[in-house]
């Protein structure tokens, strides 16, 4: 299929093509090379690839009425402001955030620093899901006496993390 | 008023901070941080707003990285001090603009502060002059670690530091660097740095329009991505680019000292000499003037101890600082007579220009050791 041929922003020659596919719907963007250059000296925010990207509030969490059951955030008001509404909208839109994300950084996954607290929280749930595997492993080796020892390091553990 | 004290301070930016040097005016590191479990700035409504910042001042305040700051509410200011601390580089636009409850921490030197309800809860922000990534980053690492000691963090293990915005997610991170850069912008290559450094995921922001000059030759520079890195990793791609940039510039200065040496002697002796003449300058034609002075003492025109006095009135001759001096609401003319009164005292013991000991190789920058194979 031919390019268009024409900047989605103005009327030059599209030099950039974005193609990106979010749940099988292709979302394209056809772009000059001096409108992102403009837009990222003269704009104080810098250029945003997701202003260009999110045409569509739908885009984001799939069908517009989803809803953050936290805050009540919904992608309509994520196209608005271009923010989201409390903590939990990253679990809550987490389907479409990942494309986006892959889109704007370097990766999808934190490499820096993780406060105490969390790292905390962090070497549990590995833990956790350690004693899960060996009790997987203990009870399709029929090996019950261990299985019930895991069973109950397993019960200990998660009722630490309910208390914390 | 509330902000005297700031201003009286000798400040980071001005002459009570780190030596300043050529090219990289100052350092910026910012970290976004959010409360677990409340709405963000921009989505919560007045009264969660408020018991945000009621509970951030209350841990906040005995921390001891800012004992005897200052804590503001923006409510409380008037619309000259506010101006000034965005002229200080001490809180955001967007703060200033903000609904109820916003506020600002501020340590003495003004090489932290803290602001509260910005597009995050949180904006934790470390300033020195000249390249000092790695004693900023140091500086502010720690203040966040303590705020964590006392604050819940929205943290997510897969994500990192949840922000307002998916732009700042992950580390939280936006490292800057405010570069000085005339031989650039004299040669006219300005233009194809920030292609360059676009094309490597740095912002650059400046009064740029399409290749003319920016107020003072001055751009800011920074990156842009914030997740799948660590923070010194996302600090060592900066810095080996602004070494890169620094080299360019630095060739460019040799270049036109070369080949048009009296293009430089002319816009540099014209300067000096309205500074020391005029009677009415604007604060952007102060701010070019003071930025070819300050080139006058990189290649050698001026001694190097009058760099921090040109540092000291490029941020004086901003418009709020001109009528915060005189404590009172200023028209445009009045104020561009009293900017240039002030110039005039300053400049007139500055010593004459010399133009017949001329050195363009500045010192080696700081933060070397994440430097580049130079």
């Amino acid at each position: 299929m031919a390019k268009p041929e024409q900047c989605s922003n103005c009327n030059k020659p599209a030099t950039i093509h974005l193609t990106q596919i979010i749940d099988n719907k292709i979302h394209k963007v056809d772009l000059c090379e001096d409108c992102p250059y403009k837009q990222s000296v003269t704009d104080p925010e810098g250029f945003s690839l997701a202003d260009f990207l999110i045409k569509d509030p739908s885009s984001i969490g799939g069908e517009s009425s989803v809803k953050c059951e936290v805050c009540g955030f919904t992608p309509a008001d994520f196209k608005k402001t271009g923010r989201f509404g409390c903590p939990h909208c990253y679990e809550s839109f987490k389907a479409t955030l990942e494309p986006m994300l892959s889109n704007m950084h370097k990766g999808t996954v934190h490499r820096g620093k993780v406060p105490e607290k969390a790292l905390a929280r962090l070497s549990k749930k590995r833990r956790l899901d350690q004693f899960e595997e060996d009790l997987r492993e203990a009870i399709e080796s029929e090996n019950f006496e261990e299985a019930a020892r895991i069973r109950d390091l397993l019960a200990e553990a998660k009722d630490s993390i309910k208390k914390a | 008023m509330l902000i005297t004290p700031l201003i009286e301070e000798k400040a980071e930016l001005t002459d009570g901070g780190l030596a300043p040097e050529p090219i990289v005016l100052s350092t910026r590191i910012r970290l976004a941080r959010n409360l677990a479990n409340e709405a963000f700035p921009g989505w919560a409504d007045t009264p969660q707003r408020e018991s945000v910042m009621e509970r951030c001042f209350e841990k906040l305040t005995p921390l001891n990285a800012l004992q005897d700051g200052v804590f503001l509410q923006i409510s409380d200011l008037t619309d000259l001090e506010k101006q000034v601390l965005v002229e200080r580089r001490l809180v955001s636009r967007e703060l200033i603009e903000s609904k109820d409850g916003a506020g600002v921490l501020i340590a003495p030197s003004q090489g932290l502060a803290i602001m509260i309800n910005e597009e995050d809860h949180l904006r934790i922000q470390g300033l020195h002059s000249g390249f000092n990534f790695l004693r900023t980053w140091d500086e502010v690492d720690a203040l966040d670690s303590k705020i964590e000691d006392c604050l819940d963090y929205a943290f997510s293990d897969d994500y990192g530091y949840l922000t307002a915005c998916p732009t700042n997610v992950g580390t939280g991170l936006r490292a800057s660097a405010m570069l000085h850069l005339p031989g650039l912008v004299m040669r006219g290559h300005m233009e194809k740095v920030v292609r360059m450094v676009n094309q490597l995921g740095l912002a650059v922001r400046g009064s740029l329009g399409e290749g003319s000059e920016a107020t003072g030759s001055i751009f800011q520079i920074s990156n842009q991505q914030t997740l799948g890195e660590s923070e010194q990793q996302i600090l060592k791609r900066l810095i080996n680019i602004l070494h890169a940039i620094i080299q360019q510039e630095n060739n460019a200065r040799g270049v036109m000292l070369e080949k048009q040496p009296e293009v430089i002697f002319d816009k540099i002796g014209r300067a000096f000499g309205i500074l020391q003449q005029g009677h009415l300058i604007s604060s952007q034609e102060a701010i070019n003037l003071l930025s070819l002075l300050r080139l006058g003492v990189d290649i050698g025109m001026l001694p190097e101890e009058k760099r921090a006095k040109i540092d000291r009135m490029t941020m004086e001759v901003q418009p709020g600082h001109v009528q915060c001096t005189e404590n009172a609401d200023i028209e445009p003319e009045e104020r561009d007579k009293l900017r240039s009164s002030r110039l005039r005292e300053q400049f007139a013991t500055f010593p004459e220009l010399d133009f017949n000991n001329i050195q363009w190789i500045p010192n080696p920058q700081t933060d070397t050791e994440h430097g580049t194979n130079e």
